[in-house]
């Protein structure tokens, strides 16, 4: 399973049903220019916010986000106290798996990189580390929000 | 004198895990020069060879891209806040 020159699956990613959403609300309104944004976490590594970038490129195959917004979404990672948890862009044609230029410019290697394929009725969401060019996949589950609400 | 510099996630390996060092220097360069002495390896991400910034690595002092300001020769003074943000791109093709 998974393409040419990827690691095995290695880890089980839950995504509340919410959040899996709002990604796919934000990366369905921009289309056919590819969305992306950030998912936060808690101090607990649950995936609690999604924060939506604009695609400063406005191009339907290459995205980078407005350097505004970024800097002020890592604002907010900080003073809520979350973390980088994810990286998420669509790719609104194509498999949604890492292109070369996702892997080129990966430069977050302890953050997951979801990627939102909108070319397939549902669209599907997959899940990937990308560490020093290497991409591994994970399994994304999509949970109910309560499964992540257990303390 | 010195001020705060948040280093991200992905250049937190060579600062030994911290996510804010503080470092002494009177514009952005010399920031970035002093990075370089005390966590070497650095320099090499944030700037190419000719020393200029990279161009998916964003600079900022407080709420400000230095890009908008004077470059690599902005000014820092004492309380100001310098941040390193690696831009994040990608896409289909």
């Amino acid at each position: 399973m998974g393409m040419p020159g990827s690691r095995p699956l290695n880890r089980e990613i839950l995504l509340p049903a919410s959040l899996s959403k709002e990604i796919l609300v934000h990366c369905l309104s921009v289309r056919p220019e590819e969305g992306c944004g950030l998912v936060a976490a808690d101090s607990s590594g649950r995936a609690v916010a999604v924060l939506p970038i604009t695609n400063a490129l406005h191009s339907p195959v290459r995205y980078q986000m407005e350097t505004r917004e970024q800097f002020d979404a890592m604002k907010r990672l900080r003073r809520e106290g979350w973390s980088l948890w994810a990286i998420f862009h669509s790719h609104p044609h194509s498999e949604p798996a890492p292109s070369p230029t996702d892997i080129r410019l990966a430069f977050y290697p302890d953050c997951l990189y979801i990627i939102a394929g909108l070319g397939t009725d549902p669209p599907i969401l997959r899940c990937f580390s990308i560490v020093d060019g290497k991409i591994s996949e994970h399994i994304l589950r999509i949970v109910p929000d309560s499964v992540t609400n257990l303390d | 004198m010195a001020v705060v510099v948040r280093i991200p996630t992905p250049l937190r390996k060579l600062t030994g895990n911290q996510n804010e060092v503080r470092e002494e220097g009177g514009t952005i360069r010399e920031i970035l020069k002093n990075l370089e002495l005390h966590y070497p390896g650095i320099g090499e991400r944030l700037a190419d060879e000719s020393g200029e910034l990279r161009r998916f690595i964003n600079v900022y002092v407080n709420e400000e891209d230095i890009r908008f300001r004077e470059g690599l020769d902005t000014p820092i003074k004492p309380g100001d806040e310098v941040s390193i943000i690696p831009a994040i791109a990608g896409g289909a093709a």
